[in-house]
Protein backbone atom coordinates (compact mmCIF):
# COMPACT_ATOMS: atom_id res chain seq x y z
CA UNK A 1 0.00 0.00 0.00
CA UNK A 2 2.66 2.48 0.70
CA UNK A 3 4.66 1.39 -2.25
CA UNK A 4 1.37 2.48 -4.55
CA UNK A 5 0.69 5.79 -2.07
CA UNK A 6 4.58 6.83 -2.88
CA UNK A 7 3.39 6.19 -6.98
CA UNK A 8 0.97 8.93 -6.70
CA UNK A 9 3.61 11.32 -6.60
CA UNK A 10 5.27 10.08 -9.62
CA UNK A 11 7.89 13.05 -9.83
CA UNK A 12 8.69 12.68 -5.92
CA UNK A 13 9.47 9.63 -6.16
CA UNK A 14 12.02 9.47 -8.71
CA UNK A 15 13.54 12.65 -6.92
CA UNK A 16 13.87 10.56 -4.12
CA UNK A 17 15.44 7.69 -5.40
CA UNK A 18 17.87 9.60 -7.51
CA UNK A 19 18.42 11.88 -3.93
CA UNK A 20 19.15 8.63 -2.38
CA UNK A 21 21.15 7.32 -5.08
CA UNK A 22 23.21 10.84 -5.32
CA UNK A 23 23.21 11.02 -1.93
CA UNK A 24 25.51 8.08 -1.10
CA UNK A 25 27.39 9.13 -4.50
CA UNK A 26 28.71 12.40 -2.88
CA UNK A 27 28.93 10.40 0.34
CA UNK A 28 31.78 8.30 -1.88
CA UNK A 29 32.79 11.38 -3.52
CA UNK A 30 34.10 13.10 -0.26
CA UNK A 31 36.40 9.97 -0.36
CA UNK A 32 37.41 10.36 -3.75
CA UNK A 33 38.29 14.25 -2.81
CA UNK A 34 40.56 12.82 -0.43
CA UNK A 35 42.02 10.52 -2.23
CA UNK A 36 43.27 13.41 -5.02
CA UNK A 37 45.67 14.46 -2.00
CA UNK A 38 47.08 11.21 -0.50
CA UNK A 39 48.16 7.53 -1.89
CA UNK A 40 46.48 5.68 1.16
CA UNK A 41 44.24 6.54 4.48
CA UNK A 42 45.37 4.42 7.68
CA UNK A 43 47.09 2.03 4.95
CA UNK A 44 44.47 1.39 2.66
CA UNK A 45 44.54 2.18 -1.27
CA UNK A 46 41.23 3.70 -2.94
CA UNK A 47 39.91 -0.29 -4.12
CA UNK A 48 40.50 -1.39 -0.60
CA UNK A 49 38.41 1.87 1.19
CA UNK A 50 35.92 1.32 -1.61
CA UNK A 51 35.47 -2.73 -0.60
CA UNK A 52 34.64 -1.29 3.09
CA UNK A 53 32.64 1.37 1.35
CA UNK A 54 30.48 -1.01 -0.46
CA UNK A 55 29.84 -3.75 2.31
CA UNK A 56 29.35 -1.43 4.88
CA UNK A 57 27.08 0.54 2.98
CA UNK A 58 25.29 -2.36 0.99
CA UNK A 59 24.41 -4.15 5.05
CA UNK A 60 22.89 -0.85 6.02
CA UNK A 61 20.61 -0.49 2.86
CA UNK A 62 19.34 -4.05 3.21
CA UNK A 63 18.52 -2.98 6.79
CA UNK A 64 17.10 0.24 5.72
CA UNK A 65 15.31 -0.77 3.23
CA UNK A 66 13.39 -3.36 4.96
CA UNK A 67 13.36 -1.90 8.73
CA UNK A 68 13.95 1.73 8.30
CA UNK A 69 10.19 2.73 9.82
CA UNK A 70 11.58 1.84 13.12
CA UNK A 71 12.24 5.13 13.71
CA UNK A 72 8.79 6.10 13.77
CA UNK A 73 7.39 4.43 16.46
CA UNK A 74 7.97 6.73 18.70
CA UNK A 75 5.96 9.37 16.95
CA UNK A 76 3.35 6.41 16.98
CA UNK A 77 4.17 5.48 21.13
CA UNK A 78 3.22 9.43 21.43
CA UNK A 79 0.27 9.95 19.62
CA UNK A 80 -0.79 6.52 20.94
CA UNK A 81 -1.29 4.64 17.26
CA UNK A 82 0.50 1.81 18.76
CA UNK A 83 -2.76 0.71 19.83
CA UNK A 84 -3.86 0.26 16.17
CA UNK A 85 -0.88 -2.18 15.42
CA UNK A 86 -2.02 -4.18 18.78
CA UNK A 87 -5.37 -4.72 17.72
CA UNK A 88 -4.54 -6.18 14.30
CA UNK A 89 -3.86 -10.13 14.22
CA UNK A 90 -0.79 -9.48 12.24
CA UNK A 91 2.83 -9.21 14.39
CA UNK A 92 3.43 -5.86 15.39
CA UNK A 93 7.12 -6.28 14.54
CA UNK A 94 6.04 -6.56 10.68
CA UNK A 95 3.57 -3.83 10.67
CA UNK A 96 5.80 -1.19 11.97
CA UNK A 97 8.44 -2.83 8.75
CA UNK A 98 6.19 -2.35 6.43
CA UNK A 99 4.65 1.26 7.66
CA UNK A 100 5.50 3.92 5.38
CA UNK A 101 7.63 1.42 3.56
CA UNK A 102 9.94 3.45 1.36
CA UNK A 103 11.17 1.97 -2.17
CA UNK A 104 13.23 5.10 -2.66
CA UNK A 105 15.85 3.38 -0.46
CA UNK A 106 16.82 1.16 -3.01
CA UNK A 107 18.67 4.09 -3.86
CA UNK A 108 21.57 3.43 -1.66
CA UNK A 109 21.67 -0.26 -1.90
CA UNK A 110 21.93 -0.05 -5.64
CA UNK A 111 24.89 2.25 -5.20
CA UNK A 112 26.72 0.66 -2.85
CA UNK A 113 26.10 -2.30 -4.90
CA UNK A 114 27.67 -0.73 -7.82
CA UNK A 115 30.56 0.39 -5.28
CA UNK A 116 31.20 -2.75 -4.15
CA UNK A 117 31.54 -4.46 -7.94
CA UNK A 118 34.16 -1.77 -8.96
CA UNK A 119 36.14 -2.58 -6.21
CA UNK A 120 35.96 -6.08 -6.24
CA UNK A 121 37.30 -5.73 -9.89
CA UNK A 122 39.83 -3.02 -8.99
CA UNK A 123 40.61 -5.10 -6.47
CA UNK A 124 44.04 -7.85 -6.85
CA UNK A 125 42.17 -10.10 -4.06
CA UNK A 126 43.34 -14.33 -3.80
CA UNK A 127 39.90 -15.41 -4.42
CA UNK A 128 40.12 -19.02 -2.11
CA UNK A 129 36.31 -20.43 -1.49
CA UNK A 130 36.64 -18.98 1.70
CA UNK A 131 37.09 -15.47 1.00
CA UNK A 132 34.58 -16.08 -2.02
CA UNK A 133 31.83 -17.14 0.38
CA UNK A 134 32.48 -14.10 3.22
CA UNK A 135 31.09 -11.74 0.60
CA UNK A 136 27.49 -12.85 0.77
CA UNK A 137 27.76 -13.94 4.38
CA UNK A 138 29.04 -10.87 5.24
CA UNK A 139 25.92 -8.37 3.84
CA UNK A 140 23.44 -11.10 4.60
CA UNK A 141 24.70 -10.67 8.32
CA UNK A 142 25.50 -7.76 8.35
CA UNK A 143 22.34 -6.44 7.60
CA UNK A 144 21.02 -8.85 10.31
CA UNK A 145 22.78 -6.43 12.59
CA UNK A 146 21.74 -3.40 11.76
CA UNK A 147 18.15 -5.14 11.58
CA UNK A 148 18.46 -5.58 15.33
CA UNK A 149 19.71 -2.13 16.24
CA UNK A 150 17.23 -0.99 14.17
CA UNK A 151 15.08 -3.11 16.38
CA UNK A 152 16.22 -2.57 19.54
CA UNK A 153 16.53 1.16 18.66
CA UNK A 154 12.45 0.47 18.48
CA UNK A 155 12.37 -1.07 21.09
CA UNK A 156 14.17 1.88 22.87
CA UNK A 157 11.24 4.34 22.06
CA UNK A 158 8.65 2.40 24.17
CA UNK A 159 10.84 4.01 27.18
CA UNK A 160 12.27 7.14 25.94
CA UNK A 161 9.34 7.84 23.65
CA UNK A 162 11.55 10.67 21.51
CA UNK A 163 14.98 9.82 20.88
CA UNK A 164 15.03 8.43 17.39
CA UNK A 165 18.52 10.12 16.98
CA UNK A 166 20.02 8.29 19.19
CA UNK A 167 19.49 5.08 17.06
CA UNK A 168 20.81 7.36 13.78
CA UNK A 169 24.25 7.34 15.91
CA UNK A 170 24.53 3.81 15.83
CA UNK A 171 22.59 2.99 12.08
CA UNK A 172 24.08 5.99 10.27
CA UNK A 173 27.38 6.74 12.37
CA UNK A 174 27.76 3.24 12.34
CA UNK A 175 27.72 2.83 8.48
CA UNK A 176 29.82 5.70 8.44
CA UNK A 177 32.50 4.64 10.42
CA UNK A 178 32.59 1.19 8.80
CA UNK A 179 33.89 2.50 5.49
CA UNK A 180 36.70 3.38 6.59
CA UNK A 181 39.78 1.34 7.41
CA UNK A 182 39.49 0.12 11.31
CA UNK A 183 43.69 1.80 11.39
CA UNK A 184 42.33 5.29 11.46
CA UNK A 185 40.15 4.59 15.17
CA UNK A 186 41.52 4.40 18.26
CA UNK A 187 41.77 1.49 19.73
CA UNK A 188 38.98 2.00 22.45
CA UNK A 189 36.68 2.91 20.01
CA UNK A 190 37.78 -0.46 18.09
CA UNK A 191 37.06 -2.82 21.35
CA UNK A 192 33.59 -0.94 21.41
CA UNK A 193 32.37 -1.82 18.41
CA UNK A 194 33.66 -4.82 18.74
CA UNK A 195 32.40 -5.99 21.92
CA UNK A 196 29.97 -3.93 23.19
CA UNK A 197 27.82 -3.21 19.80
CA UNK A 198 29.39 -5.49 17.44
CA UNK A 199 29.38 -3.31 14.48
CA UNK A 200 32.77 -4.90 13.72
CA UNK A 201 31.31 -8.23 12.63
CA UNK A 202 29.11 -6.12 9.42
CA UNK A 203 32.35 -5.73 7.56
CA UNK A 204 35.45 -5.05 9.08
CA UNK A 205 36.34 -8.83 10.46
CA UNK A 206 35.48 -10.29 7.38
CA UNK A 207 36.24 -8.07 4.97
CA UNK A 208 40.26 -7.74 6.51
CA UNK A 209 39.90 -11.46 6.33
CA UNK A 210 39.37 -10.95 2.38
CA UNK A 211 41.62 -8.17 2.13
CA UNK A 212 44.01 -10.40 3.31
CA UNK A 213 44.72 -7.87 6.18
CA UNK A 214 46.10 -8.11 9.87
CA UNK A 215 43.26 -6.82 12.44
CA UNK A 216 44.03 -3.81 14.67
CA UNK A 217 43.26 -5.51 17.58
CA UNK A 218 45.00 -8.75 17.23
CA UNK A 219 42.15 -11.32 17.37
CA UNK A 220 42.16 -15.23 16.31
CA UNK A 221 41.37 -16.27 12.95
CA UNK A 222 38.48 -17.52 13.74
CA UNK A 223 36.22 -14.23 14.51
CA UNK A 224 36.79 -13.43 10.66
CA UNK A 225 34.05 -16.07 10.15
CA UNK A 226 32.19 -15.46 13.57
CA UNK A 227 29.54 -12.35 12.10
CA UNK A 228 26.70 -15.21 11.28
CA UNK A 229 26.71 -16.28 15.02
CA UNK A 230 27.11 -12.77 16.14
CA UNK A 231 24.01 -11.63 13.54
CA UNK A 232 22.18 -14.56 15.38
CA UNK A 233 22.85 -13.54 18.67
CA UNK A 234 21.86 -9.67 17.93
CA UNK A 235 18.74 -10.40 16.14
CA UNK A 236 17.71 -12.51 19.59
CA UNK A 237 18.96 -9.92 21.64
CA UNK A 238 16.41 -7.28 19.63
CA UNK A 239 13.80 -9.55 19.73
CA UNK A 240 13.67 -10.41 23.17
CA UNK A 241 13.94 -6.50 24.34
CA UNK A 242 11.38 -5.86 21.85
CA UNK A 243 8.89 -7.90 23.14
CA UNK A 244 9.82 -6.71 26.60
CA UNK A 245 8.64 -3.13 25.58
CA UNK A 246 5.87 -4.05 23.89
CA UNK A 247 4.54 -5.80 26.88
CA UNK A 248 5.48 -2.25 29.10
CA UNK A 249 3.74 -0.50 26.41
CA UNK A 250 1.48 1.70 28.38
CA UNK A 251 -1.03 3.55 25.66
CA UNK A 252 -1.68 7.05 26.18
CA UNK A 253 -5.58 6.99 27.14
CA UNK A 254 -6.46 9.64 24.51
CA UNK B 1 7.86 49.15 16.08
CA UNK B 2 4.41 46.26 16.86
CA UNK B 3 5.35 44.56 13.74
CA UNK B 4 9.57 44.04 15.21
CA UNK B 5 7.57 43.20 18.40
CA UNK B 6 5.34 40.75 16.89
CA UNK B 7 8.16 38.99 14.80
CA UNK B 8 10.64 38.88 18.36
CA UNK B 9 7.02 36.80 20.31
CA UNK B 10 7.26 34.53 17.30
CA UNK B 11 10.98 34.11 17.45
CA UNK B 12 10.67 33.63 21.63
CA UNK B 13 8.05 31.23 21.11
CA UNK B 14 9.87 29.00 18.82
CA UNK B 15 12.71 29.12 20.72
CA UNK B 16 10.34 27.72 24.01
CA UNK B 17 8.80 25.43 21.80
CA UNK B 18 11.89 23.35 20.86
CA UNK B 19 13.16 23.77 24.52
CA UNK B 20 10.63 21.51 25.53
CA UNK B 21 11.94 18.57 23.33
CA UNK B 22 14.46 17.76 26.33
CA UNK B 23 15.06 13.54 25.56
CA UNK B 24 15.25 14.74 21.64
CA UNK B 25 17.97 17.25 22.28
CA UNK B 26 19.72 14.68 24.44
CA UNK B 27 19.54 12.03 21.92
CA UNK B 28 20.54 15.12 19.26
CA UNK B 29 24.11 16.34 21.12
CA UNK B 30 25.07 12.30 21.48
CA UNK B 31 24.32 11.89 17.78
CA UNK B 32 26.84 15.20 16.30
CA UNK B 33 29.05 14.11 19.21
CA UNK B 34 29.52 10.59 18.00
CA UNK B 35 29.56 11.71 14.42
CA UNK B 36 32.43 14.10 15.51
CA UNK B 37 34.44 11.52 16.96
CA UNK B 38 34.09 9.25 13.46
CA UNK B 39 34.97 12.12 11.22
CA UNK B 40 37.54 13.78 13.63
CA UNK B 41 39.28 10.13 13.25
CA UNK B 42 39.30 10.20 9.53
CA UNK B 43 40.51 13.85 9.34
CA UNK B 44 43.45 12.99 11.63
CA UNK B 45 44.66 10.07 9.27
CA UNK B 46 44.03 12.64 6.45
CA UNK B 47 45.73 15.65 7.96
CA UNK B 48 48.91 13.04 9.39
CA UNK B 49 49.13 11.84 5.63
CA UNK B 50 49.14 15.31 4.30
CA UNK B 51 49.78 18.28 6.81
CA UNK B 52 48.45 21.86 6.10
CA UNK B 53 45.91 20.19 3.42
CA UNK B 54 43.65 22.85 2.28
CA UNK B 55 45.31 25.59 4.56
CA UNK B 56 44.64 24.19 7.54
CA UNK B 57 47.26 22.68 10.62
CA UNK B 58 45.78 19.49 12.08
CA UNK B 59 43.99 21.68 14.94
CA UNK B 60 42.11 23.59 12.89
CA UNK B 61 40.68 20.96 10.68
CA UNK B 62 39.55 19.06 13.57
CA UNK B 63 37.93 22.46 14.59
CA UNK B 64 36.75 22.56 11.24
CA UNK B 65 34.96 18.89 12.48
CA UNK B 66 33.58 20.05 15.44
CA UNK B 67 32.19 23.10 14.37
CA UNK B 68 30.20 21.67 11.94
CA UNK B 69 29.09 19.56 14.58
CA UNK B 70 27.86 22.22 16.74
CA UNK B 71 26.55 24.63 13.52
CA UNK B 72 24.41 21.02 11.90
CA UNK B 73 21.34 21.81 13.64
CA UNK B 74 21.31 25.26 14.41
CA UNK B 75 21.83 26.01 10.47
CA UNK B 76 19.63 22.76 9.98
CA UNK B 77 22.09 21.51 7.40
CA UNK B 78 20.13 18.11 6.96
CA UNK B 79 16.90 19.91 6.34
CA UNK B 80 14.21 19.85 9.01
CA UNK B 81 12.32 23.01 10.92
CA UNK B 82 10.19 25.59 9.09
CA UNK B 83 10.78 23.70 5.66
CA UNK B 84 8.86 20.52 6.62
CA UNK B 85 5.78 22.41 8.73
CA UNK B 86 5.67 24.81 5.74
CA UNK B 87 5.58 21.55 3.14
CA UNK B 88 3.03 19.88 5.33
CA UNK B 89 0.79 22.90 5.46
CA UNK B 90 1.18 23.63 2.02
CA UNK B 91 -0.01 19.69 1.29
CA UNK B 92 -3.04 19.94 3.60
CA UNK B 93 -4.37 23.31 2.64
CA UNK B 94 -3.79 25.29 5.79
CA UNK B 95 -0.95 27.37 4.21
CA UNK B 96 -4.78 29.31 3.38
CA UNK B 97 -5.38 29.96 6.86
CA UNK B 98 -1.59 31.58 7.18
CA UNK B 99 -2.00 33.55 3.78
CA UNK B 100 -5.01 35.58 5.22
CA UNK B 101 -3.19 36.23 8.18
CA UNK B 102 -2.26 39.80 8.38
CA UNK B 103 1.61 39.14 8.64
CA UNK B 104 4.13 38.22 6.44
CA UNK B 105 4.18 34.95 5.20
CA UNK B 106 8.23 34.47 4.55
CA UNK B 107 9.15 36.79 7.70
CA UNK B 108 6.83 35.04 10.24
CA UNK B 109 8.59 31.62 9.25
CA UNK B 110 12.17 33.67 9.82
CA UNK B 111 11.64 34.99 13.13
CA UNK B 112 10.34 30.95 13.67
CA UNK B 113 13.82 29.39 12.08
CA UNK B 114 15.59 32.36 13.73
CA UNK B 115 14.14 31.24 17.10
CA UNK B 116 14.74 27.53 16.57
CA UNK B 117 18.54 28.24 15.53
CA UNK B 118 19.32 29.88 18.98
CA UNK B 119 17.94 27.10 21.02
CA UNK B 120 20.03 24.51 18.81
CA UNK B 121 22.81 26.58 18.71
CA UNK B 122 22.81 26.53 22.55
CA UNK B 123 21.02 23.26 23.46
CA UNK B 124 22.96 21.08 20.46
CA UNK B 125 26.39 23.15 19.67
CA UNK B 126 27.73 23.88 22.61
CA UNK B 127 28.00 20.48 24.24
CA UNK B 128 29.62 18.58 21.37
CA UNK B 129 32.21 21.27 21.08
CA UNK B 130 33.31 21.06 24.62
CA UNK B 131 33.52 16.88 24.11
CA UNK B 132 35.50 18.04 21.13
CA UNK B 133 37.98 19.90 22.66
CA UNK B 134 38.30 17.66 25.55
CA UNK B 135 39.25 15.28 23.44
CA UNK B 136 41.58 16.88 20.46
CA UNK B 137 43.68 19.62 20.36
CA UNK B 138 41.69 22.48 18.81
CA UNK B 139 42.60 25.76 17.45
CA UNK B 140 39.90 27.61 19.26
CA UNK B 141 40.33 31.49 18.86
CA UNK B 142 41.36 33.37 22.41
CA UNK B 143 40.06 36.75 21.01
CA UNK B 144 36.54 37.53 22.43
CA UNK B 145 36.43 39.78 18.84
CA UNK B 146 36.46 36.25 16.54
CA UNK B 147 34.07 35.19 18.93
CA UNK B 148 31.82 37.67 18.31
CA UNK B 149 32.64 37.75 14.50
CA UNK B 150 31.48 33.70 14.81
CA UNK B 151 28.33 34.49 16.31
CA UNK B 152 27.35 37.34 13.32
CA UNK B 153 28.72 34.89 10.65
CA UNK B 154 26.31 31.81 12.10
CA UNK B 155 23.24 33.85 12.08
CA UNK B 156 24.11 34.72 8.28
CA UNK B 157 24.39 31.28 8.05
CA UNK B 158 20.69 30.64 9.64
CA UNK B 159 19.51 33.52 7.15
CA UNK B 160 21.32 32.06 4.26
CA UNK B 161 20.10 28.20 5.09
CA UNK B 162 16.43 29.32 5.63
CA UNK B 163 16.50 31.06 2.22
CA UNK B 164 17.26 28.21 0.51
CA UNK B 165 15.16 25.87 2.63
CA UNK B 166 12.24 28.52 2.24
CA UNK B 167 12.59 28.31 -2.10
CA UNK B 168 12.61 24.53 -1.37
CA UNK B 169 9.60 24.36 0.47
CA UNK B 170 7.62 26.69 -1.57
CA UNK B 171 8.46 24.47 -4.70
CA UNK B 172 5.38 22.08 -2.75
CA UNK B 173 2.69 24.32 -4.07
CA UNK B 174 3.58 22.64 -7.65
CA UNK B 175 4.95 19.38 -6.50
CA UNK B 176 2.54 18.99 -3.66
CA UNK B 177 4.71 16.32 -2.02
CA UNK B 178 7.80 18.21 -1.68
CA UNK B 179 9.88 15.29 -0.01
CA UNK B 180 12.13 14.54 -2.98
CA UNK B 181 12.89 17.75 -3.11
CA UNK B 182 13.76 17.98 0.34
CA UNK B 183 16.25 14.85 -0.30
CA UNK B 184 18.13 16.52 -2.94
CA UNK B 185 18.17 19.84 -1.09
CA UNK B 186 19.80 18.36 1.95
CA UNK B 187 22.35 16.30 -0.14
CA UNK B 188 23.76 19.32 -1.69
CA UNK B 189 23.67 21.76 1.44
CA UNK B 190 25.83 18.58 3.50
CA UNK B 191 27.74 18.53 0.33
CA UNK B 192 28.72 21.94 -0.67
CA UNK B 193 28.56 23.35 2.36
CA UNK B 194 32.10 21.42 3.64
CA UNK B 195 30.32 19.18 5.93
CA UNK B 196 31.42 16.13 4.49
CA UNK B 197 34.87 17.65 3.88
CA UNK B 198 36.14 21.50 3.93
CA UNK B 199 35.80 22.97 0.60
CA UNK B 200 39.05 23.89 0.98
CA UNK B 201 40.43 20.59 -0.23
CA UNK B 202 38.39 20.51 -3.04
CA UNK B 203 40.39 20.40 -6.20
CA UNK B 204 40.56 23.15 -8.93
CA UNK B 205 38.01 25.25 -10.86
CA UNK B 206 35.22 22.73 -8.96
CA UNK B 207 36.69 23.66 -5.18
CA UNK B 208 36.67 27.36 -6.93
CA UNK B 209 32.93 27.09 -7.80
CA UNK B 210 31.69 25.10 -4.75
CA UNK B 211 33.36 28.03 -3.13
CA UNK B 212 31.46 30.88 -4.56
CA UNK B 213 28.10 28.40 -3.84
CA UNK B 214 25.28 29.79 -1.12
CA UNK B 215 26.14 26.58 0.63
CA UNK B 216 29.53 27.99 1.60
CA UNK B 217 27.75 30.59 3.37
CA UNK B 218 26.35 28.05 5.58
CA UNK B 219 29.13 26.40 7.51
CA UNK B 220 32.60 26.98 5.51
CA UNK B 221 32.37 30.88 5.85
CA UNK B 222 31.51 30.79 9.65
CA UNK B 223 34.30 28.19 10.56
CA UNK B 224 36.51 30.33 8.76
CA UNK B 225 35.59 32.58 10.58
CA UNK B 226 36.22 31.19 13.95
CA UNK B 227 39.57 29.70 12.96
CA UNK B 228 40.80 33.08 12.31
CA UNK B 229 41.33 32.44 8.43
CA UNK B 230 39.45 35.49 7.19
CA UNK B 231 41.64 38.42 9.31
CA UNK B 232 41.67 41.91 8.86
CA UNK B 233 38.69 44.45 7.94
CA UNK B 234 38.98 43.42 4.61
CA UNK B 235 38.90 39.47 4.92
CA UNK B 236 36.30 39.90 7.41
CA UNK B 237 34.15 42.13 5.03
CA UNK B 238 34.85 40.17 2.65
CA UNK B 239 33.57 36.72 4.70
CA UNK B 240 30.35 38.51 6.18
CA UNK B 241 29.64 40.43 2.77
CA UNK B 242 29.35 37.24 0.65
CA UNK B 243 26.93 36.07 3.39
CA UNK B 244 24.99 38.78 3.41
CA UNK B 245 24.63 38.85 -0.35
CA UNK B 246 23.73 35.22 -0.86
CA UNK B 247 20.80 35.62 1.78
CA UNK B 248 19.37 39.04 0.22
CA UNK B 249 19.50 37.10 -3.44
CA UNK B 250 17.35 34.02 -1.29
CA UNK B 251 15.15 36.13 0.48
CA UNK B 252 14.44 38.41 -2.62
CA UNK B 253 13.96 34.87 -5.03
CA UNK B 254 11.68 33.30 -2.09
CA UNK B 255 9.56 36.44 -1.85
CA UNK B 256 8.82 36.52 -5.54
CA UNK B 257 8.17 32.51 -5.42
CA UNK B 258 6.12 33.35 -2.50
CA UNK B 259 3.91 35.48 -4.71
CA UNK B 260 3.63 33.76 -7.65
CA UNK B 261 2.51 30.44 -5.37
CA UNK B 262 -0.21 32.58 -3.66
CA UNK B 263 -1.80 33.97 -6.61
CA UNK B 264 -2.66 30.03 -7.42
CA UNK B 265 -3.90 28.86 -3.87
CA UNK B 266 -7.65 27.93 -4.21
CA UNK B 267 -8.90 27.80 -0.83
CA UNK B 268 -12.12 24.98 -1.05
CA UNK B 269 -15.09 25.36 1.03
CA UNK B 270 -16.22 22.74 3.00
Amino acid sequence: MWVRSTMTYRTSFVLMVLGNFVTTVLDFLAILIMFTHIDTLGGFTLPEVAFLYGTSSAAFGIADLLLGSFDRIGTRVRDGTVDTLLVRPVPVLAQVAADRFALRRMGRLLQALLMLGWAVTALDIDWTPGRLLLVPVMLVSGAAIFGSVFVLGGAFQFWARDAAEVQNSFTYGGTTMLQYPPTVFASELLRGVTFVVPLAFVNWLPALHVLGRDDPLRLPGWVDFASPAVAALCCAVAGLVWRAGLRGYQSTGS
Amino acid sequence: MRRARLYFTVAGSSFRRYATYRVATVAGVFTNTVFGFIVAYTYTALWTARPQLGGYDQPQALTFVWTGQALLAAVALIGGGAQDEIQDRIRTGDVSIDLYRPVDLQLWWLASEIGRAAFHLLGRGIVPMAAGALAFELALPSSPLTWLMFLVSTWLAVVVGFGFRYLLALSAFWLLDGSGLSTLGTLLSMFFSGMLLPLTVFPGAFGEIARQLPWAAMLQVPADVLLEERQGLAGLAGALGFQAGWALVLLLAGRALQSVATTKVVVQGG
